[in-house]
């Protein structure tokens, strides 16, 4: 294991791509699991496939490992076109879901087999030496001849990885390898993750629709649905600046109001709901009047107050349910017109203004630079 | 309900029983028991006639249980790569092979044999260039192809159960982990099915040595253990058939024991 130093993720696209999808589908019978998918993945990042379950996430990694061939378009891999190479011939390897380790194999034996298959074949003391580092990597030293029943499931998962990483793969594919761990395992797993593939420099790509997860970890995120990719950006460019309604949901949460666009320019656009308020929003992508849209507002964004703040419109609520969530509390409130929403304010806010009480009526505020104007994109969803 | 079971049980394992105990019957008749003895096994095992059947029959049941489980492990991992109405078609015919009856077996191998030999001999003869023409006949070698054929179906449904309930992902993991389809073959799923495949061959073993119907239509001038016991069975029933009859039953209910153990630690492993 070569033991690269510190690579910081770099922000600007680097100069050769280490993978590619151009214009790539994949089609099962009538399913079209991957639709047009356009995508550089570059060299050193961490990107997550982020989506619901059947939006063909999976399907994406299984064509970069070589399990699956596009029915159109080309996959890349490091400058060349790798469409029909057989998954052995290339140089990527994949961390499964459900781990599939060898049960037949010791622990280092696993670990050891890609390392075993390559010609000519590594002498038996250095195929030792390297399964020792990838085992200490993972911090698994001692465990080299358990067998695979014989581990944990977060154990299982963390000699998955060893057997990955030990081959110094040029892409790591991960799908959805914490699935199986419990809450606070998986909280660990996603560290020590992160801290491995800054560590070693490999770029990972991991398979998720643990939205938190993919926040977490990663550089950049490509968010899908029913096969295509909706928007990929850094986790702060999806939080910011979503393309949708649908990106918006799905990275953090937002309360939407749907309506009609009434007039809009560049930077702003005035929407009017279906109860007949309009209310004012930001426009990232351009809107055009009769348009339907949602304006999202995220839950951070709102203050309740006891009596109405100068400058912003106010909307009379009533709480109907608080959750104490330690630094924060969450409100669930309800405006006749709105509707329901939630709100989110930090506990320094509520030692001013003290708490407040289901049943009681505040006013909830915003400000308008806070709502954006997406477009509702309501495709039929996968699930 | 119990009742009923237990005389269904009676009824099936009270001649077994009768037979095992006459064995030990150190009179001569098969049925009064004139006291305990093991004379019988003894004559039994020194008789050339059932020494030499019994060579005749483990041969058979070695070689054609070996045929079966490597050609039925050939067919059943190329048939879990096949999809569609070739395999349906496939899985019908190997669950027809073991549903057809014995004797079904034994009369068409009889004469599918005796024809292609008949055809066979005469050009054999005229392309010989010794003086003594080795003729194609009824024995060792239409034996072992009866038994392997019906066998081979066996063998392939054995592994083709342990070949579903093995997960897809491993093969996936080991030719990610760059092992070419051969190396994956032999590193992965060879190991993993190989419970499977020597309980397959356990149970060829058996059915082959057991089997009287299929042999006493092709075995030609061969006797095997089932055709020595049948043809002395009409001089009468001895305690020496008897002892015989024990060991084979004896030796059976081991092999097929092995074999179910050897199939559930496959699962349990899997
Ligand atoms: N081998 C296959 N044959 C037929 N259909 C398939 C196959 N693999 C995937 N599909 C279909 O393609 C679609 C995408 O599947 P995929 O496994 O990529 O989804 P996913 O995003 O990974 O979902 P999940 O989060 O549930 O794992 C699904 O509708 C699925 O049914
Ligand atoms: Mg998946």
């Amino acid at each position: 294991m070569s033991e690269a130093a510190y690579a910081p993720p770099s922000a600007e696209p680097a100069a050769h791509p280490i993978a590619e999808f151009r214009g790539v589908s994949k089609r099962f019978g009538e399913v079209l699991a991957a639709d047009d998918l356009n995508l550089s993945i570059r060299t050193g990042e961490f990107l997550s496939f982020l989506g619901p379950s059947g939006c063909g996430k999976t399907t994406a990694l299984r064509m970069l490992a070589g399990f699956e061939s596009p029915t159109s378009g080309e996959v890349f891999l490091d400058g060349e076109v790798v469409n029909d190479l057989a998954p052995y011939r290339r140089p990527v390897n994949m961390v499964f879901q459900h781990y599939a380790l060898f049960p037949h194999l010791t622990v280092a034996q696993n670990i050891g087999y890609g390392l075993r298959q390559r010609r000519p074949k590594p002498p038996r003391d250095e195929i030792a030496r390297k399964v020792r580092a990838a085992l200490e990597i993972v911090r698994l030293e001692g465990f080299e001849n358990r067998r695979i029943w014989e581990m944990s499931g977060g154990q299982q998962q963390r000699v998955a990885l060893a057997r990955a990483i030990v081959n110094e793969p040029k892409l790591l594919l991960l799908d959805e390898p914490m699935a199986a761990l419990d809450r606070k395992l998986r909280k660990e797993m996603q560290i020590e993750l992160q801290n491995i593939q800054r560590r070693l420099g490999i770029t990972f790509i991991l398979v998720t629709h643990d939205q938190e997860e993919a926040l977490s970890m990663s550089d950049r995120i490509c968010i899908m649905r029913d096969g295509r990719i909706v928007q990929t950006g850094t986790p702060r460019e999806l939080y910011d600046q979503p393309r949708n309604r649908y990106v918006a949901g799905f990275v953090g949460t937002s309360n939407f109001f749907d309506g009609v666009v009434e007039r809009a320019d560049a930077y702003r656009a005035r929407v009017t709901l279906g109860c007949g308020i309009a209310l004012e929003g930001r426009v990232l992508a351009p809107v055009a009047a009769g348009q339907a849209v949602s304006v999202s507002v995220r839950p951070e964004q709102i203050r309740l107050a006891r009596t109405a703040t100068g400058g912003e419109t106010g909307w009379e609520v009533t709480i109907l349910n608080r959750i104490f969530l330690g630094e924060h509390t969450e409100y669930l409130v309800k405006h006749d017109g709105l509707g329901e929403f939630m709100v989110l304010t930090p506990r320094q806010a509520e030692l001013s203004d003290g708490p407040f009480n289901a049943g009681e009526r505040l006013t909830a505020s915003w400000e308008a630079t806070s709502a954006l104007v997406l477009d509702n994109d309501q495709a039929p969803q996968a699930n | 309900m119990r009742i009923y079971a237990t005389f269904v049980y009676l009824f099936l394992y009270i001649p077994i029983g009768v037979i095992a105990l006459f064995s030990f019957n150190a009179g001569r008749h098969a049925s009064q028991f004139q006291g305990f003895s093991v004379q019988w096994y003894g004559k039994a095992l020194a008789n050339p006639f059932v020494m030499d059947a019994l060579q005749t029959s483990l041969v058979v049941a070695f070689v054609s249980a070996l045929c079966a489980s490597v050609f039925g492990t050939m067919a059943a991992v190329a048939l879990q790569g096949i999809r569609g109405p070739v395999r349906a078609a496939f899985d019908l015919l190997i669950y027809v092979a073991v549903m057809v009856p014995g004797i079904v077996i034994g009369i068409a191998t009889l004469i599918g044999l005796v024809t292609i030999f008949g055809q066979l001999n005469p050009i054999l003869a005229a392309l010989w260039p010794g003086a003594a023409p080795p003729q194609l006949a009824m024995g060792y070698g239409s034996l072992i192809a009866a038994h392997t054929l019906f066998t081979m179906a066996l063998v392939i449904i054995i592994i083709r159960a342990r070949l579903a309930g093995m997960d897809r992902a491993l093969t996936e993991a080991s030719s990610d982990l760059y092992a070419t389809p051969m190396g994956t073959f032999r590193q992965v799923t060879l190991p993993l099915i190989f419970p499977a495949i020597l309980a397959g061959f356990l149970l060829s073993f058996t059915f082959s040595f057991d089997d009287f119907i299929i042999a006493f239509f092709v075995a030609g001038s061969e006797t095997t253990l089932p055709i020595y016991v049948f043809s002395s069975i009409r001089r009468g029933v001895t305690p020496e058939i008897n002892a015989i009859g024990t060991m084979v039953l004896a030796a059976s209910l081991i092999l097929l024991v092995t074999a179910q153990v050897l199939l559930r630690t496959g699962r349990r492993r899997g």
